[in-house]
């Protein structure tokens, strides 16, 4: 069968199972987007690329599924660059399809050219640039294939148009053999004596931690990790990428570590004698000052990439494979029952002593952020997914939501990308069209990508966004009030500029506004109710109020800052 | 590339070890070296002299040998990072002591009736060779360890208007060692 490789890439994207990209067509992308008329796979037009592979992301945080975008070349490719930073940090599948200038006009600084495949070099899995049509099914075949297995993360295909346009005889690698990748391996056979040794470790601990992190979610280890957690008894900690690899409403829960960690996940840390990392990355928000981190921990450091292992603190275990694998391997080794009764003793008080505090009257009669968000996962559907951007409401949003179950929280954690909510969320809510998806944004947020609600209601996504309105850029301002002398340096976006509200109904949305708790449970309640277009809710909320607990940067997590009114009594 | 650092001229396998070689199987594909000067660029590792050329015959892979600060970076970093790149097929870490290292010196010098003697002398002294030569200046080459090339490289200071290339080592194991 002769196809042209533009045809060739549809029916690769067809053979994968990919069943919807989100995209943005141009000029030298145009050769695809003909036979895409012909195709199976659904088109989510978005109104600009940023939108596109941040969809993409959330759709791959809420299934688990490779997302895939699809854009021109030069601006249409730089634009998707943030989004493919962000999902390298965060180790999301990705594959990105950018067109190329003509493969006779690449280096000759043509109209819409740039080297997309040198810019995103440094923040790819890997990435091709496509020199015969003839090739397009197995660098498809090969982009999936990274992007899925071993570490995931993100993969960009560069096709010239010419290729695009050119003929090739279809043709689909049968196996993994075929992928012309003889440098790459993604599963690895499992150390049994390291196994062993770490058992030892685990069965000699008093004072052991789960300290789980994103890579649990990517290897699907939820359920392994219950059994093992229930049957040791050992406390656990979810970082801000897990948040949902372990029930948060679980008793040996102890919440999110890090540097807006709940007292009783950071002091477990900070006192433990062993440390399991599952796919963690002993992450600098995580560990605060890393020369008094978790001093007097042993470290067993399970990863699917042996890079993380020593990078930023020594093992004394390092297990290299598959998370799900290497749990159930350290489960099927400890088999002394671990008395943890002194240790467990000492983690109820914590946690009775520094439960997560607010103080739910403001003086100026707003809202409080905190109250928002429980006051809408309060009346929010088993199974909903939340999606956030970046700063306060973020931390909020993972402290105050109840996570239950893998895929519900979808954030940008490593790279910190502002804006990241809202195209996430229509991503997640494709993906998952049977949930109900929840942005949770601040107003500076909502600012960044906002245009996607466009998007949202023209192809029928209908999510709901609540802006957390504190007319601040909210984190910032929090440092400039604690680290630079209430020196406040452009940090106010004032409330009522824009209107939210109107600027939703702009966007075909419906755009409500609470400034009052009663109005609150009003607008939520309402918002509940509408299920075929996308909602936005502008939430006043009191600018004072900052996320605690909180360790400062260069503290060390013993320095933990937990809310005002519990300083008293710290001891 | 840096520059050869300061306290890099001069070592030799007798020197405490500050650098370790690493012979680097990649596929001969574009870009390549892109990607491998790029890792070592963004994660601050050091690169004292990098050497390619294809592979055993193969028209698929080249031999990249680089020689790497091994004393700021834990080389298990290095080994770790560099092995992520899907273009790189093996990588075999060799300790100065377990390598045979060679690296070839070629130079450029000024003669005339005074110096020649002397420059003549230090060829032979060095087991080097002469490869090119006209009225007022000779092209010696010498292939040896990084040491000799080193310990040559300070005798030709003696002489003035010296234009001096070295290529950086190429290294493999030594026979009868094993190296992962």
């Amino acid at each position: 069968m002769e196809l042209t490789g533009a045809q060739a890439l549809i029916k690769s994207l067809e053979h994968q199972g990919v069943d919807v990209v989100f995209g943005l067509p141009g000029g030298a992308i145009l050769p695809v987007y003909d036979p895409l008329i012909d195709s199976t796979i659904r088109h989510i037009l978005v109104r600009h690329e940023q939108g596109a592979g941040h969809m993409a992301e959330g759709y791959a945080m809420a299934t688990g599924r490779p997302g895939v975008a699809i854009v021109t070349s030069g601006p249409g490719a730089t634009n998707i660059v943030t989004p493919i930073a962000n999902a390298h940090m965060d180790s999301t599948p990705l594959v990105v399809i950018t067109g190329q200038v003509a493969t006779k006009s690449i280096g000759t600084d043509a109209f819409q050219e740039c080297d997309i495949t040198g810019i995103t070099m440094g923040i790819t899995k890997h990435n091709f640039l496509v020199q015969s049509a003839s090739q397009i099914p197995r660098i498809i075949a090969a982009a999936f294939h990274l992007a899925t297995t071993g570490r995931p993360g993100p993969v960009l295909v560069d096709l010239p148009k010419d290729v695009a346009q050119s003929t090739m005889q279809w043709w689909w690698p049968e196996s993994v053999d075929e992928l012309d990748l003889p440098g790459y391996r993604s599963s690895f056979d499992i150390d049994e004596q390291a196994v062993t040794r770490a058992a030892e470790l685990i069965e000699q601990s008093q004072r052991p931690v789960l300290y789980v992190g994103g890579g649990t979610l990517k290897a699907r280890a939820s359920a392994e990790l219950l059994a093992f957690a229930e049957r040791t008894g050992i406390p656990v900690v979810t970082t801000l990428m897990a948040r949902g690899a372990f029930p948060d409403s679980h008793p040996q829960h102890l919440g999110m570590p890090g540097m807006h960690g709940m007292y009783s996940a950071v002091t477990a840390m900070q006192r433990s004698d062993l440390l399991i990392s599952l796919g963690a990355r002993f992450d600098d928000r995580v560990t605060g000052r890393l020369d008094g981190f978790a001093p007097d921990a042993k470290i067993i450091h399970v990863d699917i990439d042996r890079a993380e292992f020593n990078k930023v603190r020594r093992a004394d275990v390092a297990l290299h494979g598959d998370v799900r694998d290497i749990v159930r391997a350290l489960d099927a080794a400890t088999g002394k029952t671990l008395d943890l009764s002194a240790w467990w003793a000492q983690l109820r008080t914590w946690q009775s002593e520094y439960p997560l505090a607010y103080d739910p009257v403001s003086d100026d009669g707003l809202l409080r952020p905190q109250a928002v968000v429980e006051a809408i996962a309060q009346a929010a559907a088993p199974g909903t997914i939340v999606a956030s951007g970046v700063g306060q409401h973020q931390m909020w949003a993972a402290q105050h939501w109840k996570y239950e179950e893998p895929g519900t929280w979808i954030n940008s954690g490593g790279a910190g990308t502002m804006g990241f909510g809202v195209p996430a969320a229509i991503g997640a809510k494709v993906g998952r069209p049977d949930r109900t998806v929840w942005a949770i944004d601040g107003d500076g947020c909502f600012q960044m990508t906002a245009q996607e609600l466009v998007t949202a209601r023209s192809e029928g996504i209908p999510i709901k966004v609540a802006i957390l309105n504190n007319a601040y850029l909210g984190m910032v301002r929090q440092w400039q009030e604690m680290f630079y002398e209430e020196r406040y340096s452009e940090v106010y976006l004032s409330a009522d500029l824009p209107d939210y509200v109107k600027w939703a109904e702009a966007m075909g949305c419906v755009g409500l506004r609470a400034s009052t708790p009663a109005e609150m449970k009003q607008v939520i309640a309402e918002a509940n109710e509408i299920n075929d277009v996308p909602v936005v809710i502008d939430f006043r909320t009191d600018s004072s109020e900052k996320v605690f607990p909180m360790v400062p940067t260069g503290a060390t997590n013993d320095d933990i800052m937990v809310h005002p009114s519990q300083r008293g009594a710290r001891s | 590339m840096s520059a050869v650092p300061e306290s890099y001229v001069g070592s030799s396998s007798t020197s405490p070890v500050t650098h370790h070689i690493l012979s680097v199987l990649v596929e001969n594909k574009a870009g390549v070296l892109a990607r491998i000067a790029g890792l070592f660029a963004r994660r601050g590792f050091n690169i004292y002299s990098l050497a390619v050329a294809p592979a055993e015959g193969h028209a698929r892979f080249s031999r990249i040998t680089i020689v790497v600060d091994a004393e700021n970076t834990p080389l298990e970093q290095i080994v770790g990072q560099l092995d992520k790149l899907v273009n790189v097929v093996a990588i075999s870490d060799l300790s100065p002591r377990d390598a045979v290292e060679r690296e070839l010196l070629l130079a450029s010098v000024k003669v005339d009736e005074l110096t020649r003697p002397a420059v003549l002398e230090a060829v032979a002294n060095a087991s080097a060779s002469i490869v090119d030569v006209d009225a007022g200046a000779v092209t010696i080459m010498l292939a040896g360890t990084p040491a000799a090339c080193d310990q040559f490289e300070r005798r030709l200071e003696a002489f003035s208007d010296v234009e001096l290339h070295r290529t950086g080592r190429v290294a493999l194991s030594r026979l009868g060692r094993t190296n992962n």
